[in-house]
Parts: structure tokens; C-alpha cells; sequence
């Protein structure tokens, strides 16, 4: 890994440098925060988790997925099951959940990996529905609709209880950091750089002799891991896991907060998490019409936003103009 | 499992696959000219049937809730494409978002409209009795609903594959600017395949509201069928989207009677497979 965090160009260590800043100034402010604006503040460290693990496969790679939304569930789900009925700690169910998050995408990578464009988004769509479908379905295991209540926060061993909001704010940053680091690293790495070689020409990069169903398999599966780890910290957070989590709409609004920080970039991904969080919070304490008003901010976004943000991942060939 | 219980479950399985015929040919057809993976697709299932449940209950009259269901939401169709989704033409991503984004505004002004409860489209006498063989007895209703795909699914193929307006479309599907060079106005193929993709999954939701109800989040239930249908069919394929709804359909009804807590799975895993032999679904080309 070494050799590609030799060199790295000076923008992104600027890009770095301003990530490290938010990351302190959240961490310096927190303590003087009221109660709502640090749970969404830790909601959004969460969610960015989530966003950025899918920028690898949308933004790097160039694979929309519709349905990253299932490993996020499959973990949330395992830490919920094994921390209520069986009372496992930490680092068993985080190990478990990352296990089976993991698995599944892996098995999942095998199916969706054969397709290209559409026919990817509509394959992750579909198999996204499947894990939803057991979520409400399988009652005896995951008890349906009702979801999962009642899951306790985990003990540290140290001396503060992440029961509180501040202690638990700054566990979930300092997991999402080490996540986006973990991500930086990663697409920084020869690896990563072959993933954007694969996005920009998968023929000439197949030329070069670079086994591309492997990159886009690996990728895939890294990113279903990262989306695993934001739902363990989910779970945690929310106290409270049901098939909401695993939902379509889950998996479009990942989409839409990688697609509007601008693909590509881990931070902006991030940035467009922290942005619809707060925008959905906010607009749903004000009025019962959210739903409304978010479909129409989503349009609008799209409408408007700079064409290169939207534009720039469009993998039909006749979108060359 | 005596030889009854295949033979109704069978029966089910079919008329739910009529059903679900009504719905995924359009998102087929939309799929095959314009490349738009219409999320919405869905609300418009739900949307025909709120609007026929309204007309029913101001008229009394179930076939003119047929008709203004699929007037109503091929309008709502039309104007989604020519206003929306044509300034995005060509960019795939951004079109599946911004028909999310329609999808919520639709579910949540369903709720608006016409409130959280469940309701059932009240059917006319005639098609209210139930049919008789022997021991078995089959609800007239479903067997209605057959008829009307059956019917549905001929017209689509007579007017696709023995007229020129279908000539037109076919050419639209194989080769958008080959058919734009040739004369062919593809903008306005377009907007008209939208439109009846639009009006055909309202009748779906008007016939789907007299058996399956009409209530809010029926729009999120049908759509992963829909996709089923069409990924097993093939994008654009008319055939595809027959043969697809049947098996999606008795997929479905089997997987619910004998696995009720697997069903999703029953239903997907297939697909899975299907995929994994033939990545553009059994009638679908590359």
C-alpha cells in the first residue's frame, strides 16, 4: 500500500487537509451542542460511511448500485439479532456482521458483476428487494415489520457509558475517520487507480492486461464491507433496526448523496450525506409533508445541479455527444 | 398437496401473472425506447387505482374507472417525460433519481388525497360470482382478469409487430438514430410509448385494486415484480414480458403457499439464476 501513498497529488492533500479540519472543528464543538443537532450531526457521521463505501463502486468504478442499501441492512440486522438475543459485545457482533455483509455481497458481486449499465442498476435493485424481502418476511428471525427494538449500546470497558450522546458522537466519528481513511487509502492505492482506469475504459484497460471482472468483483465487495461497518454503527445508533433500513428508498437516497458531492470523491460523498441528513431531519420537524418536499429537492437537484455532477457517469453509449 | 390444491394454486398464480402483465410491459416498452428505468412506475400502478376507487365511487360505473385510471395517469405520464425526464435524455442516472423523487411526491400525496386506510374497488355484479368445475371453484374476477391481459397482450403485439405506428416503435427500440434519420419522429414514439406504459400499469392498478385493494405503499410493493418481470423477460421484449409475468406470477403464488416466510426469495432466487445463464433475461438482446 505504501507505494501508492508515495506521491499523492497536492489538490488531494488539500481535499485531506480540509477533511481532517471538519472532522476536528465537529469534534471541538460537539460538547457545546445541544442534544439534536449532535444526533444528527452523529447520524450524518454514520450515513457518510455509508455513501462514501458506495462512491467506490459509483464514483471509482463507474458501477451504479441500487441496492447498497442490503449490506447496511444485513449488518444492521446481525448486530440487532446477536446484541438482543444473545447479549454478544462489540467486537463479536461487529465481526459477525462484517462477515455476513461481506458474504453477501460477495455472492451478490457474482450476479451483478456479468452486468453493464442499466442492467446493473436493475440486477443490485433486484437483489437489494431480496434482502428487504427476508427482512419482512422471515418473521421468525428478523420479527417482521415490527423490526428490532431494544438494542443496547456496547460496552467499552472504558470509563464513560456510550449510552450518552457525546461519548457515542465521538465513538461514531472516530469510526467514520478511520473508515475514510481506510477508503482513502484504498482508491489512492494501484488498486484503486486501476478501478478509475476500468470507469473511464474498461477496453483498453482489459488491453493492458489488467483482469478487470476482478477489479470490478473486489470493488463490489470492499464496498459492501464499508457499507456493512456504517450498519453496525447504525444499529448502535438507532437503538432500533427494521425493514426501513433495507428499503429501496435507502438504497436511492445513498445514491443521490454519492451522485451530488460530485462522484469520485470521498469527502464530497460525504458532504452530501451530512447534507440530506440535515435536510431531512429539518424539513420533517417543520411539516408532515417531507416526502413531498424531499421528492421535489431531489428533481430539483437533478434539474439544476451542474451538468458535469450527473452527467459525468453516464455509461450509455448514446449519451455521447 | 392433492391435485385441487395445484390446480387453484396454478389458477392464482396465472391471474396474478395478467396482472402483473398489465403492469411490466410498459415499464418494458418504456425501457426499450427511451432507456428510462422508471422508478415511478410503480406509483402509477397505485395512482390508477386511487383515481378508479374515486370515479367508482362518484359513478357507480367500474368501466369508466378503467377508463379515467388510465386517462388519468397516461396525462400524469406525459408530463413527466415531456417536462422531466426529455432534459435528461441519455443520462440514465439521473433519470432513475429524478423518478424517485416523482415516486415520493406521488406516495405522499396518495396520502394527502386519499388518506392512510386501505380501501377495495367495488366490482359490478357480473363480475362478482365464482365459477364452478366439479369440485373446484374459480373467482370470476380472476378469470376476468386473464381475459383483459390476454386481450391487452394481442392488441400490443398486433399493433407492434403488424402496423407501422408498431414498425415505427420497433425501429425507435432497435436504433434510435437510425430511426430519427429515416423520418421516423422518435421524440413524439417516445412520449406516446410513455404515455401508454403509463395508462396500461393504471389499468393494472384499477383491475390489481379490486382483488389486491388500493392503499398507500402498493406502489413500492409492485414495482420489484415489475423489474423481475422485465429483467427475467428481457428489457424491451414484449414476449419477454409475457412469459416473465407468467412465471414471476406462478413463482410468486407457489413460493407464498408452500414457503410463506422464503416467498421473496422463492421469487428472486430464480431470477438470480436466469441471470447468471443469461444476462439479458430470456428474450432480451444486447
Amino acid at each position: 500500500m505504501s507505494s501508492g501513498l508515495a506521491a499523492p497529488a497536492p489538490t488531494l492533500d488539500r481535499k485531506v487537509v480540509a477533511g481532517f479540519a471538519a472532522l476536528t472543528l465537529a469534534g471541538v464543538l460537539a460538547p457545546a451542542l445541544p442534544a439534536y443537532p449532535l444526533t444528527l450531526l452523529t447520524q450524518a457521521a454514520i450515513v457518510a460511511v455509508l455513501a462514501m463505501s458506495l462512491d467506490i463502486l459509483l464514483g471509482y468504478t463507474g458501477l451504479p448500485s441500487l441496492g447498497h442499501a442490503a449490506y447496511f441492512g444485513i449488518a444492521a440486522y446481525t448486530v440487532a439479532i446477536l446484541a438482543t438475543e444473545r447479549q454478544m459485545g462489540l467486537a463479536g457482533c461487529l465481526v459477525a456482521a462484517l462477515l455476513l455483509a461481506t458474504a453477501t455481497a460477495a455472492l451478490f458481486g457474482v450476479l451483478a458483476i456479468r452486468a453493464t449499465g442499466t442492467y446493473f442498476l436493475m440486477i443490485t435493485l433486484a437483489l437489494g428487494m431480496v434482502v428487504w424481502g427476508l427482512a419482512f418476511r422471515w418473521v421468525s428471525m428478523t420479527k417482521g415489520d415490527n423490526g428490532i427494538a431494544g438494542v443496547p449500546r456496547p460496552g467499552l470497558g472504558l470509563g464513560w457509558s456510550l449510552a450518552e450522546p457525546l461519548p457515542f458522537f465521538y465513538f461514531a466519528l472516530l469510526a467514520a475517520a478511520l473508515a475514510w481513511a481506510a477508503m482513502g487509502v484504498l482508491v489512492r492505492s494501484p488498486f484503486g487507480l486501476g478501478l478509475k482506469g476500468i470507469r473511464e475504459s474498461e477496453s483498453r484497460m482489459r488491453a493492458l492486461g489488467y483482469n478487470v471482472w476482478l477489479h470490478k468483483y473486489l470493488a463490489f465487495v470492499i464496498s459492501g464491507f464499508f457499507a456493512g461497518f456504517a450498519g453496525v454503527l447504525w444499529a448502535y445508533y438507532n437503538g432500533f433496526v427494521g425493514p426501513a433500513d433495507v428499503q429501496l428508498v435507502t438504497s436511492v437516497e445513498t445514491l443521490l448523496m454519492a451522485a451530488l458531492g460530485g462522484p469520485g470523491t470521498l469527502a464530497g460523498s460525504a458532504l452530501g450525506a451530512v447534507a440530506i441528513v440535515f435536510l431531512k431531519n429539518f424539513v420533517s420537524v417543520y411539516t408532515k409533508r417531507w416526502l413531498l418536499i424531499l421528492g421535489a429537492v431531489y428533481i430539483g437537484v437533478i434539474l439544476w445541479a451542474p451538468r458535469g455532477v450527473l452527467g459525468a457517469f453516464t455509461r450509455e453509449p448514446r449519451g455521447a455527444r | 398437496m392433492t391435485a385441487e390444491f395445484w390446480i387453484i394454486q396454478t389458477f392464482n398464480g396465472l391471474s396474478y401473472g395478467a396482472l402483473l402483465f398489465l403492469l411490466a410491459s410498459g415499464l418494458s416498452l418504456i425501457f426499450g425506447v427511451m432507456r428510462i428505468v422508471n422508478l415511478a412506475h410503480g406509483s402509477y400502478f397505485m395512482l390508477g387505482g386511487y383515481v378508479g376507487l374515486s370515479v367508482v365511487w362518484r359513478t357507480g360505473s367500474f368501466t369508466a374507472a378503467l377508463v379515467a385510471g388510465a386517462v388519468a395517469i397516461a396525462l400524469i405520464g406525459i408530463g413527466m417525460e415531456r417536462l422531466f425526464l426529455r432534459r435528461l435524455s441519455g443520462q440514465t442516472l439521473g433519470q432513475v433519481l429524478m423518478t424517485i423523487g416523482f415516486a415520493l411526491m406521488f406516495q405522499d400525496l396518495a396520502l394527502l388525497i386519499w388518506g392512510g386506510d386501505p380501501y377495495t374497488i367495488p366490482l359490478p355484479a357480473a363480475l362478482q360470482g365464482i365459477v364452478t368445475a366439479g369440485a373446484l371453484r374459480f373467482p370470476t374476477y380472476r378469470i376476468f382478469i386473464i381475459v383483459v391481459a390476454t386481450l391487452v397482450g394481442a392488441a400490443l403485439w398486433i399493433v407492434l409487430d403488424r402496423t407501422r405506428v408498431g414498425a415505427m416503435i420497433r425501429a425507435a427500440v432497435d436504433d434510435r438514430e437510425m430511426a430519427q434519420g429515416v423520418g421516423i419522429h422518435v421524440p413524439v414514439v417516445s412520449l406516446g410509448v410513455f404515455a401508454l406504459g403509463a395508462a396500461l400499469a393504471a389499468l393494472g392498478g384499477v383491475i390489481g385494486g379490486g382483488f389486491l385493494g388500493v392503499y398507500p405503499g402498493a406502489d413500492f410493493e409492485v414495482l420489484p415484480y415489475a423489474f423481475v418481470v422485465v429483467i427475467v423477460g428481457g428489457l424491451g421484449s414484449l414476449p419477454g414480458a409475457m412469459v416473465g409475468s407468467l412465471l414471476v406470477g406462478l413463482l410468486d403464488n407457489f413460493g407464498k403457499a408452500l414457503f410463506p416466510e422464503l416467498s421473496y426469495f422463492t421469487l428472486f432466487a430464480p431470477m438470480a439464476l436466469i441471470l447468471a445463464l443469461r444476462p439479458t433475461g430470456l428474450f432480451g438482446r444486447a
